[in-house]
């Protein structure tokens, strides 16, 4: 097989894993890592990444995100695509990377291009490599809350649903307001801790009105936001990353200790 | 009526401290997206329309002078008189102006958020005129000394529990029972002799339309044709925007409107009002004003030209999870919610108002649902882009995020403050959870925070080898 193998193939995938998954849950990068490879891919984790500026960009401070940007596109544009377990990360990358350097026809033709070839986990797995896990199993019952960047701006939402249908006992229930965003919003959930407080209030009860073990989604701000919501109210619904799920990497929930009792494969 | 006081902080604590406001926001709101998504589900040229609808707002906007005077040649054709008001002062003014003229001691005023936005209730107020509003929501809130709380239900910050006290206090016959029916009964009659009294009738307007001449009122409650129909003078109030080519471009715009903002195919009354009693009428004003308020709008034909589409439906206030959460209030300008994030800066300056474009999740869902794809989320980010470059956002925040930025751009130094950092944070853990964290209260304050692990995913990667 050659070096570098086609885009049809075995495509070169540099994995963005992102600041959170990083410094927060390893283990979604490992089952990312584990699911582009089973999907054929040939995966490189550089590692001089950190962010890719979202932090600074939604607080408007362009002139300190434009660094940022331009280390993710130097780092990332070498591979055949860039891949990231978040539709928050992808989504700044493809669609505001280009807003931002709007003005710098250099910076802005190196953005689009790097745009063009930055996908999203869950959807790239299902609408580029036209994976389905295999093997799996998870006797569960799950909600999933898709998360508002990877919705909207990537059109995100059939996918994670396709590849969960091949986890073998796993029962997917619908949750109300699915679609509604979860009041983490970056920046937005410390800044305004309050009324984000109010509306992951309704997201929690929303996430234990459907009874379901897990609360599963795409993005693990998101998933961090709820799960934090849910432990404080005492619940005791298990909160992963989807890409966990489908790796067969479900031993701990967030918030799970790996020495706990709770110690076990999502059921 | 008292505008809301404090800063967006105290306001915030205010609505979220009141669960009476949650439970109002609730039936209004949840009431109008589950008949908003019907309306959108049974239509199934949706889509289309909504890209025509903008289609049909930007072509006004880009030849909106053009359009202005064919509107204004029209509507004195019509026997209309046009007035033009560079600000909220000017506009007050002329409109104080023609009621005193017109030796006007009451008017009565149909809802509109032009009215609120320049502040005319207050300006008849200081003028001594009797202000009667007769849009029933518009008739509580005066009740309660409020401003409005939504741009389509003003009163969507009180349960109709909170209604009938009022009108028990109120009202010179009080409702036989507090169900709907004998509520409205009972306004009904309070405000009939006023129906037919005033010296005034004031309205805005949904559409100025440039072919006729017309304004365009869209109503449920038939109480703008009250309003403009008896008085011997109407008034219309009406910001440039409103301005649109043809009637048939504002029919086409309220099947987007209409369905956005209530669910329903049309209102009760669409009414398009061209000009004052002609000879042989039965009935009509015998003097038809038209006062045209700019506000900064031609400044937004070059800042932010999207924003002048919006048809104030209010599906953005209805889907904005802020907005159920606080109300409209809390916002402190006229218009509340993701449209009202946008325009409230440039109408009360950024620097007063630099907290409304920033509390916002920037999730979206406010575009996908405007009936002429604004890009509220695109717009809002853009003040907070603002904010910063006039130096306007608390220092410590600029501080925070320059600190971060600076190590962001650098892997190796961030690589090593995160491995100093990511096993003092597991200190304050308890089990898999950290319930308080210095300088992270703004998370702990609502929610758990997940215990680190002892070492990043790039760390593990760099000892273990790619993989």
């Amino acid at each position: 097989m050659p070096e570098r193998g086609n885009a049809l193939d075995s495509p070169r995938v540099g994995l963005f894993v992102t600041c959170l998954v990083d410094s927060m849950r390893p283990n979604v990068g490992f089952a990312a890592v584990a699911l582009l490879k089973a999907a054929g891919c040939k995966v490189e984790i550089p590692l001089a990444q950190t962010c890719c500026g979202q932090p600074a960009f939604n607080s408007g401070a362009d002139e300190a995100t434009k660094p940022i940007a331009r280390q993710v596109i130097e780092t990332f544009e070498p591979f055949d695509y860039l891949v990231a377990p978040s539709g928050s990360c992808a989504g700044m990358i493809k669609a505001h990377y280009p807003e931002l350097f709007a003005d710098d026809p250099v910076w802005l033709e190196r953005a689009k291009r790097l745009a063009g070839k930055t996908h999203e986990l869950l959807s790239f797995l299902v609408d580029l490599r036209g994976f389905r896990p295999q093997n799996v199993a998870c006797k569960a019952s799950a909600t999933y809350h898709d998360s508002c960047s990877g919705l909207r701006e990537l059109g995100v939402k059939a996918q994670p649903r396709a590849l969960l249908s091949s986890v073998e006992g796993l029962e997917l229930r619908p949750l109300e307001g699915d679609e509604t965003c979860c009041g983490f919003g970056g920046t937005f959930c410390v800044k305004y801790s309050d009324i984000s407080n109010a509306i992951v209030g309704e997201k929690a009860q929303n996430v234990v009105a459907t009874g379901a073990d897990l609360l599963l989604g795409g993005d693990l701000g998101c998933l961090m936001n709820m799960a934090g919501k849910l432990s404080r109210e005492g619940a005791r619904t298990r909160v992963f990353h989807t890409a966990e799920i489908l790796a067969g990497m479900s031993a701990y929930a967030i918030g799970e200790e790996a020495t706990g009792a709770a110690g076990k494969e999502a059921k | 009526m008292s505008a809301p006081a404090g800063t967006f902080q105290e306001r915030v604590d205010k609505a979220l401290g009141n669960a009476q406001l949650k439970v109002a926001l609730e039936r209004t709101t949840g009431n109008a997206r589950r008949k908003r998504a019907a309306a959108v589900e049974a239509w199934p040229d949706f889509v289309a329309a909504r890209a025509a609808a903008a289609a049909i707002k930007d072509h006004s906007i880009d030849h909106m002078a053009y359009y202005l005077e064919m509107f204004e040649r029209n509507a004195l054709a019509s026997g209309a008189q046009v007035h033009w008001a560079r600000d909220p002062d000017e506009a007050c003014r002329i409109v104080i102006d023609i009621c005193k003229a017109a030796n006007a001691k009451t008017v009565t005023r149909s809802k509109s958020m032009l009215g609120e936005e320049i502040g005319l209730p207050h300006a008849l107020a200081d003028a001594g005129i009797r202000r009667v509003e007769t849009d029933l929501a518009e008739h509580i809130i005066q009740l309660a000394g409020e401003t409005p709380s939504h741009i389509i239900w003003p009163a969507a910050h009180r349960t109709r529990e909170d209604v009938a006290i009022l009108f028990d206090q109120y009202h010179r016959e009080k409702p036989t029972a507090h169900d709907v029916v004998s509520m409205v009964g009972s306004a009904r009659k309070e405000l009939r002799e006023d129906f037919f009294a005033a010296d005034v009738g004031i309205s805005g307007a949904n559409f100025l339309c440039a072919d006729t001449g017309a304004i365009c009122t869209i109503t449920n409650e038939g109480n703008a044709e009250l309003t403009t129909t008896p008085p011997r003078v109407h008034i219309v109030t009406a910001g440039i925007e409103k301005i649109v080519a043809s009637t048939e471009h504002a029919l086409q715009l309220t099947r987007l409107l209409v369905r956005s903002a209530t669910g329903a195919d049309l209102t009760q009354y669409t009414t398009f009002h061209c000009g004052p009693k002609r000879p042989g009428d039965l009935d009509g004003p015998d003097q038809f004003h038209i006062v045209l308020v700019d506000h900064g709008r031609t400044e937004m034909l070059t800042e932010m030209p999207e924003m002048l589409r919006c048809l104030r439906c209010g599906a953005c206030l209805n889907h904005c999870v802020v907005y159920r959460a606080i109300g409209g209030h809390a916002y402190g300008g006229a218009y509340p919610g993701p449209m009202g994030s946008v325009l409230t800066p440039v109408f009360d300056g950024l620097e007063q108002t630099r907290d409304l474009p920033s509390a916002c999740t920037l999730n979206g869902q406010c575009r996908q649902v405007c009936p002429v794809d604004i890009p509220l989320p695109t717009m809002l980010r853009h003040w907070r882009e603002q904010s910063w470059r006039a130096g306007y956002e608390p220092k410590t925040l600029r501080a925070a995020i320059g600190l971060w930025a600076y190590f962001a751009a650098r892997p190796r130094l961030y690589q090593l403050a995160q491995a100093v950092a990511l096993p003092a944070m597991r200190l304050f853990a308890k089990g898999g959870w950290i319930s308080s964290l210095p300088l992270a209260s703004g998370w702990t304050a609502a929610r758990d925070l997940p215990k680190p692990p002892g070492e990043s995913f790039l760390t593990s990667i760099r000892k273990g080898g790619t993989p």
